[in-house]
């Protein structure tokens, strides 16, 4: 998936067809290896409840039908659930765009006392795993009231380490000469950001929101924290409630699977690039 | 020395969000963790007395610590070494420009798209024993997968947690791997044909030199990951099965479980959430260390 090179490999790449069609079989083969057990749930959450029961294993339904979609979006709430999931992703994407752009800046084109310490104090703030500061947070948003609450979900995310961290990367390979014409031309640094600064960044703007995104909606172990109410509930938390502890509702849980994985599996088809950049930020040089 | 300070006021105000946002939510729930890593508490949770900073080294030799340290540390061991070798496996295999590579190659990075939540479910479906495809397709090789079923017996349960957990990580390290790939340089392969190196060769001596900075990166962010598992236990086993002591019960479950025997007294599990950051900072540290004599790095 990621870009498509121009084929500028020369000899050793025009390998014999032999060579060429035992690739091929092999790719086809593990392809539908990885993709045996999202074959096999999305067929389960296509049966008819007992139909299910009866052929738990078939590949194919023996009678197609959307009823087990349906009957899991209604019983388990999750076009609220979806909308939780949707509302907490946003607002802290944006969030952690603007917080991320903002201390970026002052990062790389301010200069006040203390600066490196203060940078490498956000850097640092990148070691520190959730395991931590979940048990933490979890009773200061008790302790402000948040409990059960938008609020609660996402303020604690609205901010990170990393985001700066790749945002001040971009902003110091900016010419220098850029910012020192804008201030020339009476451009306030409000308005440098806004108007140069983060226009010039969008491809990583790009990236770290999705990626921000993706995490947000995948979220587990914080969602489950500080919500314990079904009007709060995230889809990834509310998806292992659906089949009440009953094994002939599995096929409930796999419909909640299939709605929760759909969006992101979207996204990451019409979004590729964008998110390999994301993903791939640091790992790769060049 | 006034350039150092005319621009405060504006820094001020462009920090003031995210500094406020890491110092409340990331640095003040640090030192807490630490502070309150030294206080016990009563069964109830409600009352809770300082006994000192000895405190980490009783937990960190208690048993349920070093049945959880165990775990945690053979579910690495599972599932990283595994994970690095199916992700680049597939990455060299779908590196080929053929016509309809990029069909294989978002098949290979799809399973980015499921979250430790729907990797799970998909896999506690696949492994139920009644129900399971896995388990029918296995039944004859593996008994235990029908009865009591992978999951439910002390000494497979893991590798049940572990297979969902690989098959989750399996598109991320082959995006990474692949990216990795593609800026190694064309020449190094053309004169290593040149020179008459066959495939596994050239695999071992241009490709693997030239992944190992990407291939270390990738193993450090498994490694701290696996370190941190918490969903896939908590939906898969719950530490279980109960017949048999703890045996998937990892540090992260250990603090946060439902069914985890510390989870009403703050002061250890504060305790215990403190020493795997430590531990994360040792392993990475160690990671960064050891292998990065063996990295080579472009220049």
């Amino acid at each position: 998936m990621p870009s498509d090179r121009p084929d500028d490999r020369p000899a050793l790449d025009r390998s014999s067809p032999a060579r060429t069609v035992g690739r091929y079989v092999l790719l086809v083969v593990v392809a539908l290896i990885v993709l045996a057990p999202v074959w096999a749930i999305l067929m389960q959450s296509l049966k008819s409840g007992p139909d299910s029961v009866r052929h738990p294993r078939s590949l194919l339904p023996v009678d197609l039908t959307w009823d087990t979609l349906r009957h899991a979006w209604r019983a388990g709430d999750l076009g609220r659930l979806s909308w939780n999931s949707l509302v907490m992703s946003v607002l802290v994407t944006a969030g952690v765009l603007v917080t991320s752009l903002t201390a970026a800046y002052a990062f790389a084109f301010l200069h006040f006392p203390l600066r490196r310490g203060l940078f490498a104090v956000f850097l640092a703030t990148m070691l520190v795993p959730a395991e931590v500061t979940i048990l933490i947070n979890k009773r200061t948003i008790e302790s402000l009231g948040w409990k059960n609450s938008m609020v609660g979900l996402v303020v604690p995310l609205l901010a990170t380490g990393m985001g700066t961290f790749l945002l001040r990367q971009v902003f110091l390979q900016l010419p220098q000469e850029l910012r020192e014409a804008a201030s020339l031309d009476g451009l306030g640094h409000a308005k440098f950001l806004w108007e140069v600064a983060a226009p010039l960044s969008r491809p990583t703007l790009a990236a770290l929101g999705l990626l921000t995104f993706l995490t947000t909606w995948n979220q587990y172990l914080w969602p489950q924290s500080v919500v314990d109410d079904t009007a709060h509930r995230t889809l990834q938390i509310g998806i292992a409630h659906l089949d009440n502890g009953r094994v002939d509702n599995i096929n409930l849980v796999t419909a909640g699977t299939v709605i929760a994985a759909l969006p992101i599996a979207v996204m990451l088809i019409a979004f590729q690039r964008h998110l390999v950049r994301g993903l791939t930020a640091g790992a790769v040089k060049g | 020395m006034r350039r150092r300070w005319r621009d405060v006021p504006a820094a001020a105000a462009l920090l003031a969000p995210s500094a406020a946002l890491l110092g409340v939510f990331v640095v003040y729930p640090l030192a807490r963790a630490i502070l309150l890593g030294t206080r016990k508490c009563n069964v109830s949770g409600r009352v809770c007395k300082t006994v000192g900073w000895h405190q980490y080294v009783t937990v960190w030799r208690s048993a349920p610590f070093q049945n959880a340290l165990g775990n945690t540390l053979r579910f690495v061991a599972m599932t990283v070494p595994i994970g690095l070798v199916l992700g680049v496996g597939l990455a060299v295999l779908a590196d080929k420009q053929l016509r309809g590579i990029g069909v294989f190659r978002t098949i290979f990075s799809s399973t980015i798209a499921s979250s430790v939540a729907v990797a799970s479910l998909i896999w506690l479906v696949l492994l139920n024993p009644q129900i399971g495809l896995l388990s029918h397709l296995l039944k004859d090789a593996f008994p235990v997968v029908k009865k009591p079923g992978l999951l439910n017996d002390g000494g497979t349960a893991m590798w049940g947690v572990a297979i969902s957990s690989i098959w989750a990580g399996l598109g991320l390290t082959f995006v990474i791997v692949t990216a990795a790939l593609q800026s190694v340089p064309r020449e190094l392969y053309e004169s290593a044909f040149v020179d008459g190196a066959g495939a596994w060769r050239r695999f071992t001596n241009v490709t693997l030199p030239m992944l190992s900075p990407t291939l270390l990166f990738v193993a450090v962010v498994m490694t701290a990951r696996a370190f941190q598992t918490y969903g896939e236990i908590d939906l898969l086993t719950g530490g279980g099965p109960n017949s048999a002591g703890r045996p998937t019960e990892t540090i992260a479950y250990l603090i946060y479980g439902k069914s985890s025997k510390i989870r009403n007294d703050i002061g250890i599990q504060s305790a215990t959430a403190v020493l795997l950051f430590v531990l994360l900072l040792v392993v990475s540290f160690i990671q960064f260390r050891v292998l990065e004599r063996r990295v080579h790095y472009a220049e």
